[in-house]
């Protein structure tokens, strides 16, 4: 497969397409290698439009680590929107990626980062476009191995037949492992092709290659057992986990496109995992052990990183930023130094009961006082229990008090519809969280023009949590109890006017759940999703649940189940879930205890400060938390003139 | 505070920038150039740029130009070379002067601009310039924010001409050059607006899209058609006490790839 550039025939087509600047690349801070220097070719995708992707920091994170590397190409490749897609296929333009635009097919190695399963028909189109066959079956020694990586990829089994292997956590030193193995293999001759390719990289326990994996079913549908059909082949395959940030200070030169895109802004992980222990959350669950970033290296990260890309606002990133042992100084330090550069700080994820105006006022000081958003998640305090989200209400409402008082007129607050236990009463609770919100700012500020934001998002089951044996909220039920809701809000004579309510309907949570919990069968409606003409299924204008529909009553009937036993249904405790041989360290009679706690809304505390609750993850990664403080201070920076 | 004039360029694949696109990638070149801007007052200050007439998205451009306010005197040349580090290639400064004179927008009268017709005899569009210049009125229609709109194409045309380069294609295909001289008027008449109009009135209908780009940008001679450099009167206004009449030099052609304008009118 030639490498040329394809961007004499693209460059006919830009004309015709919205935001062309979207795929001529070129952005600051990217990289381009010569091909022939190297002998280890990595194209990295994001599978969703470019303005979603570029800011996503785990592809330019491993896109800088492998082009690091002597004789180590990677270049970067974006879902195109059905516009170019359209003239690509009547004029013969392959994928290409953004870098040179070489044809994808051209390299060893896709490797697709999957922050969400609404992501999968995406990846179809990314291999037809690039003449890969979409099956994993049907390729040969002229494809590139198509590796998913990512927070879905703790459960790859809806792509199974798609891929052909798939990694699960940190993917910064796995990308280097497995592009060694790549390299002995092609210096060798290829020996034995891609088979053989294949199982040196499941050998190694950590690469899931998911032909070497057989799955066993019940008469009743359910999974009598996963196994391994080949000898030498790993029965459980572990997770990647890199245990000290400060090791790995990426990116390091942030990319910065000239198109628009969804983050503009400077971002820095400060600390990797959360063991709050929220139970409906994949992301703290599969992450542990929490490892921070040190005060300095975080420092030295923001300084490079503004040199390097111009950036006015700096994102301390993580799940719950505030729970940094430092993050008082760092807040503080950062302020300090780029007071006359107009630098803003954000905090993307802050709890409620680690919110502290001090800490407030350090984030505002030098950019724009937005309004601030909170995630109590549940309404009452009973469903707060459930989920394991200690939050009060009584905190709740002294923080907004303190920030009404020092001048915020805006709160945000995030919850969820469809957890477990939840009655109707749980959820009509939130809008007695926002009066009473709103009833305490208009008492502090002494103003009227005060307002709280509700924002409500459908609770969909993961794998890897406590909750991935619950019964999902059906869709009808999921918006007959948001309309109660929303009816007793907007029926408040005296504050319903103060609330927004902003709420998605239940349609796209069962898609999501059918895909999050879904097994191989589940492969069988995406291509039938795919094959109708499913695109880019997390964009509303582009979403239809009815073509899921569709298609899953074209395809799962024939394996005896649908979307509800998927979705819908609880799980017991010996059955055999369709993750259960990917490795997230979490043991799994832990998550059952955890589930079970939940059901008698017992909370558990954050093992960062009690005693270890023995999930598992560190003695299985021989591992533990690493965090501060180390008690250093950021110093101002030298001005050279 | 110093006033700063900038002329830069969109050249290659980054004619594809918009303008937005374009603004903040500029903005993001000041900070890592460490420009000591002036910023506006108020609660979200911004740094003080003034854009002028940018072009369309996807046309090239060799005289784009905006303006800045510094908060510190600095050298309009290690100016440029800065911002021109700063910046990607394509996105090129080449030309800065401090600003001694008002009102550089209302000295963009006119621009001109070069159209490469890949697969398009000479022959074939000198007829068609000649039958677009004949008529007094071409009318043409583009989508704009308010639903189509029709408009004519033919008053704001003040040069049309076939450049007579053709066949420089080292494949020797046929590659027919236009220059266009176009007065800025409201509703604007863009290259493709002309390239409407040689549609309508010649049935001009090339088999690829066209290669546009902007050359120059300036007041406009009626008599010559010539359209000179806007930062001349600055210039001059810097050298030479008590300035000169605003500059009658001719556009500073760029990189001397392309010829002098205005000059062998069809």
């Amino acid at each position: 497969m030639s490498a040329e550039s394809v961007f004499p025939q693209l460059e006919a087509l830009l004309p015709h397409v919205q935001k062309p600047i979207q795929y001529v690349g070129g952005e600051l801070n990217s990289t381009v290698k010569p091909w022939e220097s190297c002998d280890v070719r990595w194209s990295l995708m994001y599978p969703d439009a470019y303005e979603v992707g570029l800011p996503n920091q785990g592809v330019m994170i491993l896109y800088e680590v492998l082009n690091e590397q002597e004789g180590v190409l990677a270049e970067r490749t974006y879902s195109v929107w059905p516009d170019l897609e359209a003239l690509m296929r009547e004029h013969g333009v392959p994928q290409f990626t953004v870098d040179a635009h070489r044809p994808v097919r051209a390299f060893d190695v896709l490797g697709v980062s999957f922050s969400t399963e609404l992501g999968y028909t995406n990846l179809l189109t990314a291999l037809d476009l690039a003449g890969i066959p979409l099956e994993a079956k049907d390729r040969t020694e002229e494809h590139p191995l198509i590796l998913a990586g990512g927070h879905a990829a703790f459960n790859p089994e809806p792509i199974a037949d798609f891929l052909d292997c798939a990694v699960v956590g940190d993917g910064e030193q796995a990308v280097l492992e497995i592009t060694e193995i790549i390299r002995a293999w092609k210096n060798e001759g290829r020996p034995r092709g891609r088979d053989e390719l294949l199982f040196r990289l499941a050998k190694t326990g950590s690469v899931y290659v998911p032909k070497f994996y057989d799955v066993e079913y019940l008469a009743d549908g359910r999974i009598s057992r996963v196994v391994p059909n080949r000898s030498g082949v790993p029965w459980r395959v572990s997770k990647h986990t890199v245990m000290d940030l400060d090791e790995w200070p990426y990116p390091k030169q942030p990319l910065v496109p000239l198109a628009e895109t969804v983050h503009e802004r400077m971002s820095v992980e400060i600390f990797r995992g959360c063991t709050r222990g929220c139970r409906f959350c994949q992301a703290g669950m599969i992450t542990r052990p929490v490892r921070e970033r040190s005060i300095t290296g975080i420092g030295d990260m923001v300084d490079k990183g503004l040199k390097a890309t111009g950036f006015e606002e700096v994102g301390l990133l993580s799940l719950s930023s505030a729970d940094h042992t430092e993050i008082g100084d760092i807040a503080k330090g950062l302020a300090d130094r780029y007071e006359e550069d107009k630098i803003g700080l954000s905090l993307p994820s802050t709890r409620v009961d680690a919110f502290n105006i001090d800490l407030a006022n350090e984030l505002t000081r030098n950019g724009r006082r937005s309004g601030l958003t909170f995630a109590p998640e549940g309404g009452s305090e009973r469903i707060r229990k459930v989920i394991n989200k200690m939050v009060s209400e009584e905190d709740l409402i002294r923080t907004v008090s303190t920030a009404y008082g020092n001048g915020w007129r805006q709160v945000k607050l995030y919850f969820m519809c469809g957890l477990p236990t939840e009655t109707d009463e749980d959820v009509l609770q939130i809008g007695d969280m926002a009066v009473k919100v709103i009833a305490e700012g208009r008492k502090v500020s002494g103003q009227n023009d005060i307002r709280c934001t509700v924002s409500i998002g459908g609770f969909v089951p993961k794998p890897h949590t406590p909750f991935q044996w619950a019964p999902q909220l059906s869709a009808e039920e999921t918006d007959a109890r948001l309309e109660k809701l929303r009816d007793k809000i907007r029926g408040d004579k005296k504050y319903g006017r103060s609330i927004g309510f902003r709420y998605h309907d239940g349609k796209p949570g069962i898609v999501e759940g059918l895909l999050s919990r879904g097994d191989r069968r589940v492969g069988a409606v995406i291509r039938a999703v795919y094959d109708d003409g499913g695109r880019f299924d997390g964009w509303r204008e582009h979403f239809s649940y009815d073509r899921w529909m569709r298609a899953a009553e074209k395809t799962l009937p024939d394996f005896g189940v649908d979307v509800a036993w998927y979705t819908t249904r609880e799980r017991e405790y010996e059955e055999v879930l369709p993750w259960d041989h990917l490795d997230s360290g979490l043991d799994k009679d832990w998550l059952w205890e955890d589930w079970q706690d939940a059901l008698d809304e017992t909370e558990v505390e954050d093992c960062r400060w009690t005693p270890c609750f023995d999930c598992g993850v560190c003695p299985q990664m021989d591992t533990e938390i690493q965090i501060g403080p180390t008690g250093k201070k950021l110093l101002p920076l030298t001005v050279v003139k | 505070m110093q006033r700063i004039r900038l002329r830069y360029t969109k050249r290659g694949r980054l004619r594809f920038t918009s303008h937005r696109d374009f603004q903040r990638a500029f903005e993001r070149a000041l900070r890592r150039a460490e420009v000591p801007m002036a910023y506006s007052a108020g609660f979200t200050p911004h740094p003080k740029v003034s854009y002028a007439n940018a072009a369309p998205t996807g046309t090239g451009s060799e005289a784009e130009y905006l303006e800045i306010q510094l908060a510190e005197h600095r050298d309009p040349d290690k100016l440029r070379e800065l911002l021109n580090e700063s910046l990607p290639d394509g996105l090129d400064v080449i030309d800065s002067v401090q600003a001694h004179t008002s009102g550089l927008a209302d000295r963009l009268q006119a621009s001109v601009w070069e159209i490469r017709l890949d697969g398009v005899e000479a022959e074939t569009a000198q007829r068609a310039v000649e039958a677009f210049l004949a008529a007094d009125e071409v009318l043409v229609e583009r989508r704009t924010k308010n639903g189509m709109r029709s408009f004519d194409a033919r008053a704001a045309v003040a040069r049309l001409e076939t450049s007579g380069r053709e066949g420089d294609r080292p494949d020797g295909k046929a590659c027919a050059i236009l220059r266009l001289v176009v007065r800025h008027v409201t509703p604007a008449v863009r290259p493709d607006d002309v390239l409407s109009g040689l549609r309508a009135t010649a049935d001009l209908a090339p088999p690829v899209p066209a290669a546009v780009t902007r050359l120059a940008q300036g007041l406009l001679d009626e008599e010559t058609g010539a359209v000179t450099d806007p930062l001349a009167p600055d210039r001059d206004a810097a050298t030479a006490a008590p300035p000169t009449a605003a500059g009658l030099s001719a556009a500073k052609a760029p990189s001397g790839t392309s010829p002098s304008v205005g000059e062998g009118t069809a």
